[in-house]
């Protein structure tokens, strides 16, 4: 199993190897599409991130000491970054969640690319991570 | 005058985004500024920078004349008497001091306050403010599912408590010129005072307020090419004579003691605290210009144009929901919401600015008009005159391009 750290640097480079807007928006539209469907049951109003001007689900599970996120949204671009948290935040221990910079969407080059609104939806998604992971330390 | 023509008084439209020339269709949430307000400004700034009304001094007595030159010149304009011009730092002020003032003297517990379905949260959260103080009741009109407000339906939501009607005079989402003198007199009818929410109206109609007969008509300046912070308050005398004072401080007084204080007339009495002196000014130029375009044949068919193309290259495409359809094309704003089964609002708008197109995607402050057509969000593309109708087709061009990328 791979450490926080070791996924980070895979997605970061994978992204890497786009240049142009284009290319990075259609990649990300692919990831979207593509995420593991998210029950609807769990579309309820405390697990919707606020920030947003789409709207954000996040949910989350512990199994053996390690924290999971699943996660949706009616926008697929927003849907595209969910994936690539969910890769790299899902499996981590909440130590290891803890203790992370948070740096990683401005790391891919997004918080730069995105609107300012949509930036601060990312933000609250990744703070409402650290606070689940806090929660259980 | 083209557009063209139009574009180079904009300084702003000269920057690029993403390395393509910029498309500005957010024009309904703010319009850039024209060079002569911003040549005013520096004026106001550099020549005539002094606090006004106070001083005998020289620059003071000018910065004084430029701000009460502003205040005849938009009572001329609307048609209205100085002392019916309040200065306030927007649209959004104006409508806080009414709801506050007005109801501060006309409103009591089970009193009724009407408002569209389709107001800006501007002209919707004051008078819930207002109701939740006073223990009144806020009642929204019904819309047709086209966008028209219709002077029946009015009508018939009055009721002996209504005390206020208070309807947009062009809505932000939907950019359907409301009947307003029609509505105006449903309400006079029964006698009930109506104010217009002019933020839309005031920039693409000429308005006047003794031909429309409403009672209060406020809009702000940045809408229409003015500096930011400006906002016209107009207020039949005889209202503005009967409302109570909204802010205490400078110059809303006539005399103070500690045994009491008695309060200037308006609308002296509605301008408490220093002005935005060097601001408020730049209305003149800004509407000098507006008044301009509105009046030049070339640019009102050149709009006009561009109206009939949106509305014929929306409606025609079947993915494609349009929100306020005209009945004539006469009745519509340059002002297109929408939505795109299949593709959210946020992801296109996100999309169409790496093109270079700004528009704006979302709730645009009216949730409730939202809730009403059943959507979280819609893309809307907002013209002023210095839009051409290149931008129009490339904006549909590049459209289509962002909804193949989503769909």
């Amino acid at each position: 199993m791979s450490s926080l750290e070791e996924r980070k640097a895979a997605v970061l480079e994978e992204f890497s190897m786009y240049d142009e807007w284009l290319d990075k928006y259609e990649y990300l539209i692919e990831l979207g599409k593509s995420l593991e469907a998210y029950p609807e049951s769990e579309k309820t109003d405390d697990k919707m991130i606020k920030g947003c001007q789409s709207r954000v689900w996040l949910n989350h599970w512990m199994d053996g000491g390690k924290l999971y996120f699943g996660a949706d949204s009616d926008a697929i671009i927003t849907k595209g970054i969910i994936s690539l948290l969910i890769r790299v935040y899902s499996g981590a221990t909440p130590a290891e969640i803890a203790a992370d910079d948070f740096a990683f969407i401005a790391d891919l080059g997004l918080k730069e690319n995105l609107s300012p609104t949509r930036a601060n939806g990312l933000v609250s998604m990744m703070e409402t991570i650290r606070k689940t992971a806090e929660g259980y330390e | 005058m083209n557009a063209k023509e139009i574009r180079d008084r904009f300084p702003a439209l000269q920057r690029s985004v993403h390395g393509r020339p910029w498309v500005y269709l957010d024009n309904a949430a703010t319009s850039q500024r024209l060079q002569a307000v911003l040549d005013c400004w520096m004026e106001m700034n550099i020549q005539k920078n002094a606090n006004i009304h106070r001083a005998v001094h020289t620059v003071a007595v000018e910065a004084t004349e430029a701000f009460e030159f502003t205040r005849d010149f938009v009572a001329s304009l609307l048609h209205a008497s100085r002392e019916e011009i309040v200065f306030t730092s927007g649209a959004t002020a104006s409508l806080n001091l009414v709801a506050s003032c007005f109801g501060e003297a006309f409103i009591g517990e089970g009193d009724e306050i009407l408002v569209s379905e389709a107001e800006h949260h501007s002209n919707l959260v004051p008078w819930q403010m207002l109701c939740a103080r006073k223990k009144a009741v806020l009642k929204p009109v019904r819309i047709e599912n086209s966008g028209a407000l219709l002077p029946d339906t009015l009508e018939k939501c009055i009721s002996e408590r209504t005390k206020i009607v208070a309807i947009s005079h062009i809505s932000n989402v939907l950019g359907i010129i409301n009947p307003v003198k029609d509505l105006v007199a449903v309400c006079h009818r029964k006698g009930i005072p109506v104010l217009v929410d002019g933020a839309q109206g005031m920039v693409h109609q000429a308005v006047d307020v003794a031909d429309l007969d409403c009672d209060f008509y406020v809009f702000s300046g940045h809408k229409l090419f003015a500096a930011t912070g400006t906002g016209v308050l107009y207020g039949k005398k005889k209202w503005l004579d009967r409302l109570p004072p909204y802010m205490g401080g400078g110059e809303m007084i006539e005399t103070v003691r500690f045994s009491g204080t008695t309060y200037a007339a308006a609308p002296g009495r509605f301008e408490a605290g220093t002005q935005n002196i060097a601001s408020i000014p730049t209305l003149v130029p800004a509407l000098e210009f507006l008044h301009t375009v509105q009046q030049d044949a070339e640019t009102v068919s050149e709009q006009q144009a561009i109206t009939a193309y949106m509305l014929d290259a929306l409606q025609s495409d079947e993915r494609i929901r349009l929100y306020g359809v005209p009945r004539r094309t006469e009745e519509k704003i340059p002002l297109f919401s929408f939505t795109v089964t299949g593709a959210h609002h946020e992801d296109l708008a996100l999309i169409l600015d790496k093109m270079g197109i700004a528009v704006r995607s979302g709730q645009m402050c009216a949730e409730p008009l939202m809730d009403r057509f059943g959507v979280t969000g819609m893309l809307r593309a907002s013209f002023a005159p210095y839009n051409t109708m290149e931008e129009a087709v490339y904006f549909m061009q590049s459209l289509n391009k962002a909804i193949k990328m989503l769909v």
